[in-house]
């Protein structure tokens, strides 16, 4: 019987959620209205007495707040928000277990419960055109959400919307599997595989028929058709993905510089990155797990381990920004979860690329969301993903560049710790023994994700599948997580990994590696809903979901803890020594493939790569006034504060930040990089960094990431660290560099990544900084409309450092009246790339570049001076250069600055735009109490650049004089308010 | 010694920070899953202070509070009730605040613990917020949790954390009862405001945290938990400069405060 229960703010109680959606509609779409009023519904299909009904409507309600009288109110308009037929209702799934509660019986499952949300809309002159945008444009989502739309007299004449998704299963397949013909020619193949979302080539294709055709009558013999089942061929597809085998990173690249020297690159990953770590590897005693499992793992102390993670979520953001990006971070979550025997979670991290928000609608692709939206929905997923998971977020950045229009970046990483030993045993080992059962725990599957791990190895078109969207669900991940950790004390299971892309596919594909084989029956598995193909269950990317090795002796006891903990486990199969990936469906084989070519039979990539410097114009004349010039650049995206936004992230949780992302006596300023404790009440902590600086690729990418390196590491020494326990991650997102006809540049493009990989390695080797984990999203690229748009060539460089003593960080604000201002390493003439010139128009040619040995000669000073408590404040100049430092730094210590640049070291002719903007590498601006000036020089020998320029001042004004004339003259308010303008929303 | 009882489960989260207060002050805590709680609801009858932590209890998904309230009150209704009419502590924080009143132990401004009389509503702003804010003790107030507290500063996080009463009356009585223990106030003139972002969420008369007519049960929006140790204030840094950081995070008095009075 149906059920509606509607929940609305009482008479008299504020409407918080409809005066803001009312505010949004106006700022986003530009419609005034005079009042929204927003409600909640949930559809109740189900056996209920009217005394069960009136009980579950209490329990969903709050008596002070909401009632859950159908109240008669006044509208124009009403649109009904719910969510398409499969796809993930977080709310709903909560309601059942109120309702389990409140009647003393769970639901059956032909007993349905869906919620849905009510926007009750008046004002005068409102057209049904109108309030379809505000639907469409606002608050829906068309690719994951139904609407429903009516005016006041049809409301009255149909009464309510009923809003029942169910899952249609009437046009399923019949049988288990279905045999594909690969008999076919050229086209044909692929053909198959453009159709089905494969994302295989050619090659790929003719190497999976040639493997089956081979195998005739031994597959005659298991009942198996001659071709390939959809099952065998969807396996293949998922696990040879650009996503999940990294083609292009293991490709054979044939390079070739501008002198015309030849190489020969076997694999980008192989020989730079991988050969750089072990390489450092072989001098320190620090690094525990690389490489090989979910996430890196360094020492951390006597009892702990550090582990790491960062990935993107590009693909999904770009097309479902909410959904996208919470299954972003709760899906990286599952990294640390599933490294070793299971780290527990202790900091998240963020970081967007996106077009400007104020882009004006024409310029964004057909299709696509506008950059404000999509901005404002991937914070709302990943604050949700984050906060509901208890996990503090440490660093948070944005960077904007309108070629981010067709494919914004979300990177999303989690720092775990992990026990050195769990039960006596080295926690980052792991095995499988042939026999211990497979098992999964965690969400239900559904056609979430289904093609997940193919469709964002392919650029984003205009019919990429709705259904490759996952939404996460945090609260099902935090129940698995407080299960997991307990069932690994008691040493209930061998092995543990996450599921992600490619789902039961990838994660049990890869674990039969450890021993040999698996035999799954998919009939075990836990569904959603009746009619998912099998071969859809074992893809699926339903989320929450970890995969297990158990010994046959403890699942009793796991699945009985799983029970006590409201988890969904199930046992899928066994573990084998066979050397075949068996699956089954209810006793019929449906697939059967050897590990071997499974893992290994696909045909190795080889790309030209071609490098031609870019010449970019240099600009003639560069007469802005340098104070104005200050506070436009200030007020730049890529340099904005950005504080209102983070404010919406959960900074303190667990209770152990100890330098936070912003800082100073407004705590408005974004700090260097921070401090957490990973203990309650310790001093012992960690130090995380991050950087990217994608507009110095549009130079050159050798350099661009020569930088990064350079700012990730100098921003950890600025706030207390030091050299020697540093270690890296790297998350490369490119355009796809792999040339044909839709790609003409992918010459180009490989040879900015080949030279990316050799500074990666150069710089890497001389910091001494390894790289742990790293992870790479290569096809980012956008047709629409017949518009393609590349993203620049983009690195993340992430750092974490052990800090043995947290009370010794240094913040960037500037603390008292009378301290010295150094600037410490040399200024060079490099306004190539910079934020000052590209605010002028110009990309410029001489980009940043980094002297290894004088940095970290400066990096070992300045680590002196922050352990004998010298430095009073230290920041670090990126974008906007050491203008915008000394204006940081002012701002957070709301005292002015006064200082002559003719006294800052440089080297090579500067003019005051270059001393003021040029954004050289591995310089700092530190302030010294006047008691200390001498202590601290003598940290630097005589032919290192430091040079005091000034002092901190009372007068709350940056002075800034050139030459004998004052340049730059701005008193701290104008300051402030430039730094903490925009772009907010 | 004081035997504190932490509840987890559910999207709760701030276990191992409240466990970490108490066990500084000297209590011994039992961390229990919801679920081990009620396979033996007497456990409940063996300890003294009773915590609701901050957290996401079904990720607020109905309202803050409320589907965990409704757990609670089906499956453990009878243990609290005696629990409570023992006269022992409780204390909610942040999230364990919101389930509080839901559940009508809060503010209980007439003793009678039944049908709730306040609610934590959303935010003015309709926005989650983390910052840094301070909150002045009431010293006329009966709660046992802010005796002898001046003003502090404590970290808030919350999107629902507006203190809204059911009637006129029941804000009548609390102030007359000095059951308004904790209010957000402005740091430079030390008094309560309703002003953004100082009250970050637009709660009456900065009501911040609220205790029964006994003092016994406190929910407070602010997370004393995560201000143990100096470290954590966002300003430590100028404090040490200055001379003036303390020796221990100015949240542990809040915990010092239960442990002592049942000790």
């Amino acid at each position: 019987m149906y059920h509606r229960l509607q929940v609305s703010p009482k008479t008299g109680v504020r409407d918080a959620r409809g005066e803001e959606t009312q505010e949004r509609i106006q700022r986003y779409l530009g419609i005034s209205t005079d009042r929204v009023q927003v409600r909640d519904v949930y559809s109740l299909f189900a056996d209920l007495t009217a005394d069960q009904a009136a009980e579950i409507a209490t329990c969903c309600s709050n008596p002070v707040l909401q009632t859950t009288e159908s109240t008669d109110v006044s509208f124009d308009w009403l649109i009904a928000v719910g969510y398409l037929p499969g796809v993930t209702d977080n709310v709903s799934r909560t309601l059942r277990r109120v309702i389990r509660d409140a009647i003393g019986r769970p639901l059956r499952e032909d007993e349905e419960v869906y919620s849905s949300v009510e926007y009750l809309i008046s004002g005068p002159g409102l057209s049904r055109e109108s309030v379809a945008t505000m639907a469409t444009d606002l608050l829906a989502n068309a690719l994951i959400q139904s609407v429903a739309i009516r005016n006041a007299s049809e409301w009255r004449e149909q009464g309510p919307h009923q809003n029942r998704p169910r899952y249609d299963a009437s046009d399923v397949e019949e049988g288990a599997s279905v045999e594909i013909d690969l008999t076919g020619d050229d086209a044909q193949l692929q053909a198959i595989s453009d159709k089905n979302t494969l994302a295989l080539t050619l090659a790929e294709m003719k190497a999976i028929r040639d493997y089956f055709s081979g195998q005739k009558s031994e597959r005659r013999a298991l009942d198996l058709p001659t071709n390939p089942t959809d099952c065998e061929l969807e396996i293949l597809a998922q696990t040879w993905s650009e996503h999940c085998k990294h083609k292009i990173f293991d490709a054979i690249i044939h390079y070739r510089d501008d002198a015309g020297n030849e190489q020969t690159v076997d694999g980008c990953f192989p020989t730079f990155i991988r050969a750089a770590t072990f390489e450092i590897g072989e001098d320190i005693d620090w690094l525990v797990s690389v490489f090989h499992d979910n996430a890196g793992v360094v020492r951390f102390n006597d009892t702990l381990n550090l582990v790491y993670k960062a990935e993107t979520h590009n693909s999904p953001s770009a097309l479902d920004p909410y959904g996208g990006a919470m299954t972003g971070i709760v899906g990286v979550n599952r990294d640390p979860m599933g490294t070793g025997l299971g780290a527990d979670l202790t900091l998240n991290v963020w970081g967007y690329c996106f077009g400007s928000p104020a882009t004006p609608a024409e310029d964004v692709p057909e299709s696509l969301f506008h950059p404000a939206r999509l901005r404002d929905c991937v914070h709302h997923g990943v604050i949700d993903g984050g906060n509901q998971s208890g996990i503090p977020y440490a660093i948070g950045w944005e960077y904007f560049d309108p070629r981010y229009l067709g494919k914004p970046l979300v990177f999303c990483g989690t720092v775990g710790t992990l026990p050195r030993t769990i039960n006596g045993q080295a926690s980052e080992d792991k095995s499988i023994l042939p026999g211990d059962f497979v098992v999964m725990a965690g969400g239900q599957i559904g056609k979430d994700g289904i093609h997940g791990a193919t469709f964002s190895s392919e650029e984003l078109h205009g019919s990429s599948p709705s259904q490759a969207v996952q939404i996460g669900d945090p609260i099902t991940q935090k129940m698995l997580a407080d299960f997991l950790y307990v069932a690994r004390d008691r040493g209930l299971f061998r092995f543990i990994t996450d599921n992600g892309a490619g789902g039961l596919s990838s994660s049990i594909g890869e674990m039969a590696t450890q021993c040999g084989g698996a035999c799954l029956e998919l009939s075990n598995a836990p569904l959603k809903y009746v009619g998912l193909r099998p071969w859809e269950i074992l893809l699926s990317e339903a989320q929450e979901r970890m995969s297990f090795a158990v010994p046959p002796e403890d699942w009793d006891e796991l699945k009985a803890l799983a029970d006590s903990y409201e988890v969904e486990i199930s046992n899928i199969g066994v573990f084998t020594d066979d050397g075949w990936f068996d699956i089954r469906y209810e006793d019929e084989r449906i697939a059967r493939i050897e590990l071997e070519f499974m893992h290994k039979g696909y045909p190795r990539l080889e790309i030209p790569a071609v490098w031609a410097p870019p010449q970019h114009d240099e600009p003639t004349t560069l007469d802005q006034d340098p104070s104005q010039a200050l506070l436009d650049l200030l007020a730049r995206d890529n340099i904005t504060s950005g504080e209102t936004h983070a404010r919406q992230y959960d900074h303190e949780v667990k209770g152990l930040s100890v330098i936070k992302p912003y800082v100073g006596i407004d705590n408005n300023v974004a700090s260097d990089a921070v401090v957490s404790m990973l203990e309650p009440l310790t001093t012992e902590g960690v130090i995380l960094a991050a950087a990217v600086l994608p507009r110095y690729s549009d130079i050159d990418t050798y350099h661009m990431t020569a930088s990064v390196i350079d700012l990730a590491v100098r921003r950890t020494i600025a706030v207390g660290g030091e050299m020697g326990r540093i270690a890296g991650l790297d998350n490369f997102c490119w355009p796809d560099p792999v040339e044909s006809p839709k790609t003409p540049d992918g010459a180009y493009k490989a040879a900015q990544l080949v030279r990316s990989n050799q500074a990666l390695y150069d710089y890497c080797k001389a910091y001494g900084v390894p790289c742990i984990s790293g992870k790479d999203s290569m096809k980012n690229d956008s047709t629409r409309g017949g518009r393609k748009i590349s993203i620049p060539p983009t690195l993340l460089f992430s750092t974490i450092t052990p800090m043995a003593d947290i009370t010794r960080s240094v913040t960037l604000d500037v603390k008292r009246a009378r301290d010295l201002v150094y600037v410490v390493g040399a200024t060079l003439p490099e306004l190539g790339g910079s934020e000052y010139l590209a605010m002028q128009g110009y990309t410029g040619n001489a980009v940043p570049k980094v002297d290894a040995d004088e940095a970290i000669r400066t990096y070992q000073a300045m680590a002196k001076a922050t352990a004998a408590g010298l430095c009073r404040s230290i920041h670090t100049p990126a974008l906007g250069g050491l203008a915008v430092a000394l204006a940081k730094s002012a701002i957070g210590g709301q005292l002015g600055i006064e200082a002559d640049l003719s006294l800052v070291p440089t080297a090579g002719d500067l003019d005051l735009n270059g001393l003021l903007f040029s954004e050289t590498n591995s310089r700092f601006v530190v302030t010294v109490c006047p008691d200390n000036w001498q202590k601290f020089e003598a940290l630097f020998e005589a032919d290192q650049a430091v040079a005091c320029i000034g002092k901190v001042t009372r007068d709350p004004a940056l002075v800034l004089h050139h030459r004998g004339s004052p340049e730059v003259e701005l008193n701290l308010a104008e300051l402030t308010a430039a730094y903490t303008r925009g772009p907010e929303a | 010694m004081a035997k504190c009882l932490i509840i987890t489960g559910y999207g709760l989260n701030c276990e191992r920070e409240t466990q970490a207060a108490f066990e500084h002050c000297g209590a011994q805590v039992s961390l229990l899953h919801f679920n081990q709680l009620l396979a033996r609801p007497e456990t409940l009858q063996e300890h003294d202070i009773l915590t609701f932590i901050g957290g996401f209890s079904f990720g607020d998904h109905l309202g803050a509070g409320v589907a965990f309230a409704n757990k609670v009150r089906h499956q453990l209704g009878e243990a609290l009730d005696s629990y409570v009419a023992g006269g022992r502590l409780v204390l909610g924080i942040c999230n364990g605040m919101q389930v509080i009143t839901r559940l009508g132990l809060l503010p209980a401004s007439d003793g009678q613990t039944g049908e709730p009389q306040a609610a934590m509503a959303r935010n003015d702003n309709d926005r989650f917020r983390d910052d840094w804010v301070t909150v002045r003790a009431n010293p006329e107030s009966p709660c046992v949790f802010t005796r002898g507290l001046d003003s502090l500063a404590l970290p808030i996080r919350h999107g629902e954390g507006k203190f809204t009463v059911a009637s006129q009356d029941v804000l009548d009585r609390i102030i007359a009862q000095g059951q308004i223990c904790l209010q957000y106030c402005d740091p430079e003139s030390g008094e309560p405001t309703e002003e953004f972002p100082d009250n970050p969420n637009g709660s009456p008369l900065g009501i911040a945290g609220v205790c029964d007519p006994t003092g016994r049960i406190l929910g407070m929006m602010p997370h004393p938990e995560a201000y143990l140790s100096p470290y954590n204030h966002p300003h430590w840094t100028r404090q040490k400069l200055n001379g003036v950081l303390p020796a221990e995070g100015l949240g542990v008095a809040i915990f010092r405060n239960a442990v002592d009075f049942v000790g």
